[in-house]
């Protein structure tokens, strides 16, 4: 049982499913304020990665400039598209506002592949780094380090939803955002920081894939944002905890079920996961029970 | 928006106003139904359309059918499925197959379809049918937990399970040992069972039957579930049976238009019926108005010509789509025409009664 392609495949559907879980925490975050499913956040990941390939391959910078540079590109694409898409939109019906999230997921991919053409480009290193030996086990050096990276990012996010003053208001807003307007909270404010927060995690996402997988193109963020996605619905749509717990869930299936040679039904496996849960409980794993006002 | 439903939906009740009888009303449809395949056709066999404009007409009856059913579920019902090019791809797969596999049960060769001769016509039907409900099943069998489901649930639910469908096409062979779907290189040599005027007969009566259903019992009762839910159910209104139905009836069309684009095509990939192909149907909904089946047959006529005659654009055809999806958003959410739905019968009556160029005097007069 506890044999080496056993700890292998553990670490890699870990490093897989923190992936997930970083890119599922935008989508949770997102959605507990606005109650928008943000299908541009997968492709947001995908902006991240080609920001890496253009400062390391193209510019031939430092890979410290390459992180930075994709994960404040993240932050500013998140909140650019917040201002302009969806703002506008804060009083419509939210069939208007999906449909526009979808629009805009449209536009990145196309004007992606406008700009760097449908072939995905390679996406250089950023460091070398050598694996660890664990008796006679090979820890990935860059599994381990996408599993710390997720884990003090989620740790950062739970301190500043629940012991700042903007956390505060963030949770305010996604309770009641009449009230909180009433209560001084700056509503507009707010919800640009939840956009700048969960792109930004977009952004790290964006880093630890390309380190992973080394590859960037146009629709790389299809199949992320939707497995990301189900990930958050899994945990339960908008607590932290919650898409973590997705994520790994999703990451450990994925991997598992390619582990045992039916790698081509991985997609389908997640997905059947997902309408399982979502029937037994509708608001997922840890989510709290919805009532429907009159 | 209640006003304009109210002047739409009132009946005219005034004194001596001439109205059409029903059965007036579908006689002068049928007609115009059929002269506009009659001309069709004879421009066709005239030379007058070339192969390739005839297989371009094929697909925008094709896309009508699949705009219309997706309308049901979107424009009518009020919910938003991502999933509406799967159930076009079991209904394609589905007919497909039957067809193929049943030519020889039939005594029909691939030659006979073109002659339109009457098995051919018959399997035609069936497997059409066929393909109509086998989608319809896989409407059925995701709808019921999905509509438990509300909004973005659904559509993540309903886009899931196409994708469910899409890895179910591709690997389905080597599971079950069968050479059944072709896998990821598709499935090759449908017969051309298709014709222009098979096409629009099918979308004739796919319209017909969509349009029924919605001014009947059964559809009042769906627009008032998208209206307000509660409150339909408050008045009686089975809000799961009527969800359901819809779901059931949106897939079935689609299944239809499935089939029909296989034949059509003549190939069916599974990589075809991916998230993209559910997002362009459901542009062709949005942009032409929810809940207006004119709205529907427009946009779906437009797009599916324009992309056509802009082969030279194509790059940048899907970075449009996207920017106008957004900006019409943004600017006029109920899409072009809103819900507004085309009645030539009303048209004619108000001919009849010499009303046709007073409405604008008349509401003026009554702003007033």
């Amino acid at each position: 049982m506890f044999d080496v392609t056993f700890v292998t495949q553990l670490l890699n559907g870990l490093q897989l499913g923190s992936i997930y879980a970083l890119i599922a925490l935008g989508y949770t975050m997102v959605y507990g304020i606005i109650l928008l499913l943000n299908f541009a956040h997968g492709d947001i990941i995908m902006v991240g990665a080609y920001i890496s390939w253009i400062v390391m391959s193209q510019l031939g910078m430092s890979p410290v400039l390459a992180i930075i540079l994709s994960v404040a590109g993240c932050t500013l694409l998140g909140v650019l598209i917040d201002k302009v898409a969806y703002a506008p939109l804060r009083d419509a019906p939210r069939l208007s506002i999906l449909i526009t999230a979808i629009g805009v997921s449209y536009f990145l991919e196309n004007g992606a592949q406008l700009v760097f053409g449908a072939d995905a480009k390679v996406v250089p290193q950023y460091f070398e780094m050598d694996n660890l030996m664990l008796g006679d086990v090979q820890l990935s050096s860059v599994s381990l380090l996408i599993i710390i990276v997720t884990a003090v990012s989620t740790a950062v996010l739970t301190y500043v939803v629940n012991r700042t003053k903007l956390g505060k208001a963030m949770r305010a807003v996604s309770e009641d955002m009449g009230a909180a307007r009433l209560m001084g909270i700056n509503v507009n404010n707010t919800i640009s920081f939840t956009f700048a927060v969960g792109s930004a995690l977009a952004g790290i996402g964006a880093v630890l894939y390309s380190m992973a997988y080394t590859q960037a193109s146009p629709t790389m963020g299809i199949m992320l944002g939707t497995k990301a996605f189900v990930a958050a619905v899994l945990g339960g749509i908008g607590s932290i905890p919650g898409a973590v717990i997705g994520g790994l869930l999703v990451g450990l299936a994925e991997t598992f079920v390619s582990a045992i040679g039916l790698s081509v039904w991985k997609d389908a496996v997640v997905f059947l996961m997902l309408i399982i849960v979502l029937v037994v409980r509708p608001t997922g794993i840890l989510g709290r029970p919805m009532t429907e006002k009159v | 928006m209640a006003k304009k439903t109210a002047t739409a939906a009132s009946p005219k009740v005034e004194k001596g106003y001439k109205s059409l009888s029903m059965p007036a009303r579908y006689v002068i449809n049928l007609v115009l139904v059929a002269v506009f395949i009659f001309v069709g056709e004879a421009m066709i066999d005239g030379g007058m359309i070339s192969r390739y404009q005839t297989g371009v007409l094929e697909q925008v009856g094709i896309y009508i059918i699949m705009a219309v059913s997706l309308n049901i579920a979107t424009g009518y019902l009020g919910q938003l499925p991502l999933g509406h090019a799967g159930f076009m791809s079991v209904g394609g797969y589905s007919c497909a197959i039957f067809i193929m596999r049943n030519m020889e049960a039939f005594g029909v060769t691939a030659r006979d379809f073109a002659t339109g001769a009457p098995q051919a016509t018959l399997l035609f039907v069936v497997g059409l049918i066929f393909g109509g409900i086998m989608a319809a099943i896989c409407g059925l069998i995701i709808g019921i937990p999905a509509l438990r489901l509300k909004g973005d649930y659904l559509a993540i639910i309903t886009l899931g399970f196409a994708e469910i469908i899409r890895v179910v096409m591709q690997n389905i062979d080597g599971a079950i040992g069968m050479d059944l779907t072709g896998g990821q290189k598709g499935l090759t040599g449908i017969p051309s069972y298709t014709n222009f005027v098979n096409t629009f007969v099918v979308v004739a009566i796919s319209l017909f039957l969509i349009h029924t259903m919605m001014k009947s019992r059964h559809g009042r009762a769906i627009l008032a579930i998208r209206d307000n839910e509660i409150a339909a159910e408050a008045t009686g209104v089975n809000a799961t049976y009527y969800k359901t139905l819809a779901f059931v009836v949106s897939a079935f069309f689609a299944g239809i238009g499935g089939g029909l684009y296989a034949g059509c095509i003549g190939v069916m990939m599974p990589a075809k019926f991916g998230f993209m192909k559910s997002v362009e149907i459901l542009v062709m909904v949005v942009l032409g108005g929810m809940g207006s089946m004119l709205g529907s047959v427009i946009s779906a006529t437009v797009l599916t010509i324009l992309p056509e005659a802009l082969r030279a654009f194509a790059d940048y055809r899907m970075l449009a789509y996207s920017i106008v999806l957004i900006v019409m958003m943004i600017f006029r959410p109920e899409g072009l025409l809103g819900s507004y739905d085309f009645s030539l019968s009303r048209i004619i009556e108000k001919a009849m009664n010499g009303q046709l160029f007073k409405k604008k005097a008349k509401a003026a007069k009554e702003a007033k």
